[in-house]
């Protein structure tokens, strides 16, 4: 059996995705944007409640999507939950690299134990979007989707 | 040897795939088993090896040099606009227009035929299995002039129901533009009598024929289409070169799309008049090496039985559709009567994108998505499928390798 294969859908990832966390709409959310991807029609719904110090004090998610593209966006929203907007942007510079099997020896310890199961990707150069597109979102709710706009995103 | 092939009744599928370099590369150290020519075929060496040495021996810019090769690459051109008039069966080798490709050919009719002959309120009719590419540019219609789009719904099968498009034209509509056969669905529709039927109230009729031109054998003259589009690339011919028949009386009365070069009778400080068809619709240096890869693509395409190709095809889409029976969560979507080879299909627990990735570490290349037909996916309530689309060199290894890749992912993912 192929090793990569089993890598990529390792039983973490597939529970994520038949199971994901966090997921449904955040009725008291202060920022919210919506990602797709157009390649593939993968969907899907960031929300945020971000407190005054911008930390992320509830985060949900819901979407449609590829087992990976799912998975990404329970596990991202398991991490960010509790951390800063800017600590956030850290997390996903590190997850973007890790994704793309280079370095990212930045990303703390916990971090890296919570998204590693996600490093298969870099055998599936192709696939890389799907994982990427919840962070994507995550990171247009916070820079323009404040609920007192309308967002356009997607 | 393709003479040899032409006398022989039936159709070598092993042999076929012999003539494409390509298929014998390994993927992922499997057999490629490429199921995906209703995206792009492959091409045979005939063709690589034309366009090579017409490069090498032939080549310079078309219609503009005294010179000998200029002169040369000229009637190649010429002799390749000659080939694809055969292959659609049409009457004058004016009625091509060579263009980038099947969207640049339905662009050219949106563009040149009907943008200057509508009216707000004006309509279009088209079916809710089109790709993108006739979709899309009669929209740009409905955003810039007002005109509206009347979408034929397709039944559950697949299959196009006559009297309903039939039904959709009024004494507004302008143009009906469907597929000769669906990208996604493989349905194949009557074209002769859609034709006929738009005729009898004066309406002009396009055809997307990307897919038919492959999978049916076309005869302009027989349909008597106004305009049928085709593309090189799935006509194991390269990329960049398309064409757009048209009758010639619709050639002659259109403006041209794109100006420049080769396309002018006369230019003056003051004012400009423009060549006659085809020559007015094909401004600038066109696609000329891989106008001789087309024509040499046609020619090999030709030159087999192309009714022992179809039913070689259509032996393939059974078999597959047999093996699929017992894969009972395997969902076939577009199972109309006739339809060519091409089979999407959804998978329950899975998605297209996760399949498609475990069959291609199997060497199965397949499409998933939405096969820029968003508006079909719309009526059959999913987001993405999966897509088989058979060419002549694919076997029924091919489809044993696809099959037996379904079940892998099944253990994989659900």
């Amino acid at each position: 059996m192929d090793n990569a294969l089993r890598e990529l859908y390792q039983e973490v990832i597939l529970d994520h995705s038949r199971h994901p966390r966090h997921y449904g709409p955040l009725e008291k959310a202060t920022h919210k944007a919506e990602g797709y991807n157009p390649l593939c029609g993968d969907r899907v719904t960031v929300y945020l409640a971000l407190d005054d110090a911008g930390r992320v004090a509830d985060i949900r998610f819901e979407g449609k999507g590829c087992a990976i593209s799912q998975a990404s966006a329970s596990l991202m929203t398991d991490l960010l939950k509790g951390k800063t907007a800017a600590e956030a942007g850290k997390l996903m510079d590190g997850f973007l690299r890790l994704v793309r099997g280079e370095a990212a020896a930045d990303l703390p310890e916990e971090a890296r134990e919570h998204l590693e199961v996600m490093g298969g990707l870099s055998e599936f150069p192709m696939r890389v979007k799907c994982a990427t597109l919840a962070w994507h979102t995550f990171k247009n709710a916070v820079e323009e989707g404040r609920q007192t706009v309308e967002e356009g995103a997607s | 040897m393709t003479a040899a092939r032409k006398l022989a009744p039936s159709f070598d599928a092993e042999a076929a795939r012999r003539d494409f370099a390509i298929l014998a590369r390994p993927v992922h150290g499997k057999r490629l088993a490429y199921l995906d020519s209703g995206a792009s075929a492959q091409k045979p060496e005939a063709v690589l090896d034309a366009m090579r040495v017409f490069a090498e021996t032939e080549y310079a810019n078309v219609h503009r040099g005294v010179h000998y090769l200029s002169g040369a690459a000229t009637d190649a051109y010429e002799a390749a606009r000659r080939t694809v008039q055969a292959f659609l069966g049409a009457a004058h080798e004016d009625e091509i227009v060579f263009t980038k490709g099947g969207t640049e050919a339905i662009n050219l009719v949106a563009y040149s035929y009907l943008m200057p002959n509508i009216q707000p309120g004006d309509e279009i009719v088209l079916s809710v299995m089109e790709h993108h590419a006739n979709i899309v540019p009669w929209h740009f219609l409905r955003e810039r002039q007002g005109a509206v789009l009347r979408w034929v719904d397709i039944r559950d099968d697949g299959s196009l129901d006559v009297e309903a498009l039939d039904a959709a034209i009024t004494p507004k509509t302008k143009l009906v533009a469907i597929t000769h056969m669906s990208n996604v669905l493989g349905t194949v529709t009557p074209l002769a009598e859609i034709v006929a039927r738009a005729h009898a109230k004066g309406v002009p009729v396009l055809a997307d024929g990307a897919q038919g031109a492959v999978h049916e054998i076309v005869d302009v003259r027989a349909l008597d289409v106004d305009f049928y589009a085709i593309t090189g690339h799935k006509l194991y011919g390269p990329t960049g070169i398309g064409a757009l028949y048209a009758k010639r009386a619709h050639l002659k009365a259109m403006r041209p799309f794109n100006g420049g070069g080769e396309m002018i009778r006369e230019v003056t400080r003051a004012r400009i008049t423009y060549a006659d068809p085809p020559a007015r619709f094909e401004a600038g240096t066109p696609p000329i090496i891989e106008s001789v890869g087309l024509a040499a693509a046609l020619d090999y395409f030709s030159a087999f039985d192309r009714a022992a190709v179809k039913a070689h095809e259509h032996d393939l889409l059974a078999y597959a559709r047999e093996g699929l029976r017992e894969l009972n969560w395997v969902r076939v979507i577009g199972d109309a009567p006739g339809k060519g080879a091409i089979l999407s299909f959804e998978v329950a627990g899975m998605h297209a994108h996760d399949l498609a990735t475990i069959l291609d570490r199997e060497g199965v290349a397949v499409r998933a998505g939405h096969h820029c037909a968003q508006i079909l996916m719309e009526r059959f309530g999913v987001s993405s499928t999966t897509r088989a689309s058979f060419a002549l060199y694919n076997t029924r290894a091919d489809v044993d390798a696809l099959l037996a890749g379904l079940r892998k992912a099944r253990q994989i993912l659900v």
